[in-house]
């Protein structure tokens, strides 16, 4: 059957990736977009790289994040660096927006899709031009879309519920970053892939700013993790029955995040 | 030879080799042990994985001996060129970067990860790790190789920045070591190589001669002399 679809010495087939990012998460805020994600680079299942920037600067309007393999998201920032210096060379006043360098990867990655040769990445997109905002996506696949609060992989089941409740039109910077790390946190707490060392973009009208990379403290003391086993027999009672869906999970984090705060038994 | 498309993609393929390198005040120093296996045959046991590219570069190999050498010399023909036409000694990131164009470009064939290292007179000492894929990342310190696994723990505890060369080298020679004792694809001497701006040195630790970790002992010519040393015969006149 393989024999069909390709021949011996066949230059490029669908690969696996080595070496990756997980989630990224980014909304838009009242005066431009936020996105967050953290600098792991996983090998399988160990953390090998843990300073690698998943964030990057496109051209003067737009902020590109990306998930997947490294090695494929690099050469990502190849072709768009290319495509930024030829429409700089047209020098005619105009420059391309996040919507277009959107729409150019998008492109991309459903081409090498069709010709089995993917570029094993997920990324999101966000920018502000011309005082409006944009905030889109595109998976390996190619499949595209924009939307108030974006996410790639597990974030998209962690992270996004959050922010379904949470998000609003008109949240100020502070507002946004609390979201954001909410997210993180509770990605910290639950993807296998998260790594305590984040980073967080801001763009606006005004420009582009990445953040230093920085940790979140995570909480561990509560009575329930103390003592496990307290009001069960066998500790696996008591996950069984909190524990037994992923929203659940968002939601208990969340509130025992929320209780830490602002002070509960 | 077909990949199997539903391969566990958490599963890294294991590669034979420990190789280290680490950046100091003034320099690098590149290190690897000496086995060459094919399957469970040790066919070379004194293999040198530190090689040359240019005078000022160097490169530790790991994974398929043939992918390695390969990139090798592919890039150090492009270096040498490159010399040429800049007229002045190639710095380790171009190096660096030639390796990952041919990784990244070749990912479905190749099975090698490389760690470049060397001195250039713009950035000093700098150590590139070019892994499976073709992702390339500057670090102070990479590790590379089935033994390296063994070596993530050590290196997050004994690593700090700006050490003396003496020191990095005693890292280098002790990771080297402990990744030998445990890994079965690794073993034979360690060899290490300095760069700086004074030039480069290579420096050789027999597999004798290396410090001795848990559950090892003593080597001996002979159990004979072991006994002899317990019960000594008594001297006659």
């Amino acid at each position: 059957m393989d024999t069909l679809l390709s021949s011996e010495g066949d230059s490029q087939r669908t690969q696996y990736p080595y070496v990756t990012g997980t989630s990224v998460i980014g909304i838009k805020y009242k005066d431009g977009i936020l996105m967050a994600a953290d600098m792991g680079g996983s090998y399988g299942s160990t953390i090998r790289y843990k300073s690698v920037e998943r964030l990057k600067q496109v051209g003067k309007h737009s902020l590109i994040g990306a998930s997947g393999e490294i090695s494929d998201f690099q050469e990502i920032l190849k072709y768009l660096d290319e495509l930024i210096l030829h429409d700089n060379m047209w020098d005619d006043g105009n420059s391309l927006g996040p919507k277009e360098v959107h729409n150019y990867l998008t492109r991309v990655m459903y081409n090498r899709r069709n010709k089995f040769d993917p570029l094993w990445n997920s990324l999101i997109i966000g920018g502000v031009k011309n005082g409006h905002k944009y905030l889109g996506s595109v998976s390996m696949i190619g499949v595209h879309f924009e939307d108030d609060h974006v996410a790639t992989g597990f974030g998209n089941h962690l992270a996004r519920p959050i922010l379904r409740e949470e998000w609003r039109e008109d949240l100020t910077f502070e507002e946004g970053v609390k979201l954001l790390e909410k997210c993180m946190r509770n990605l910290l707490y639950r993807d296998r892939s998260a790594v305590n060392k984040l980073q967080i973009a801001k763009i606006t009208e005004e420009g582009l700013t990445v953040s230093q990379p920085y940790s979140l403290k995570t909480f561990w003391n509560f009575a329930a993790f103390q003592n496990p086993t307290v009001n069960a027999e066998g500790s696996w009672i008591l996950c069984l029955m909190m524990f037994c869906c992923t929203k659940t999970c968002a939601f208990v984090d969340a509130s025992f995040s929320f209780i830490a705060r602002h002070g509960s038994a | 030879m077909d990949h199997d498309a539903t391969a566990d993609v958490n599963a890294p393929h294991s590669m034979g080799t420990t190789i280290i390198g680490v950046t100091y005040n003034g320099g690098v120093i590149l290190g690897a042990d000496s086995r060459t296996s094919t399957g469970l045959y040790v066919a070379n046991r004194a293999s040198d994985k530190i090689t040359q590219l240019t005078d000022n570069v160097y490169i530790c190999r790991s994974g398929s001996a043939a992918d390695s050498q390969i990139v090798s010399d592919y890039v150090r023909y492009f270096l040498h060129q490159h010399t040429i036409q800049l007229g002045q000694p190639a710095t380790v990131k171009v190096a660096a970067n030639l390796v990952r164009l041919l990784s990244y470009n070749n990912k479905n064939m190749l099975q090698t990860g490389i760690i470049v290292g060397g001195w250039d007179k713009y950035e000093g000492g700098k150590i590139y790790g070019v892994p499976l894929g073709g992702t390339i990342v500057e670090q102070p310190f990479a590790i590379g190789g089935s033994g390296s696994s063994y070596l993530y723990g050590f290196f997050d505890q004994a690593w700090k920045d700006g050490m003396t060369k003496d020191e990095a080298e005693q890292l280098v020679v002790k990771a080297v070591s402990l990744a030998i004792a445990r890994d079965g694809a690794s073993g034979g001497v360690v060899r290490t190589v300095t760069i700086n701006s004074e030039g480069v040195t290579r420096n050789f630790y027999p597999g004798d001669q290396l410090p001795l970790w848990h559950d090892e002992v003593e080597a001996h010519n002979s159990l004979l002399d072991i006994l002899n040393a317990t019960n000594p015969e008594p001297m006659s006149t």
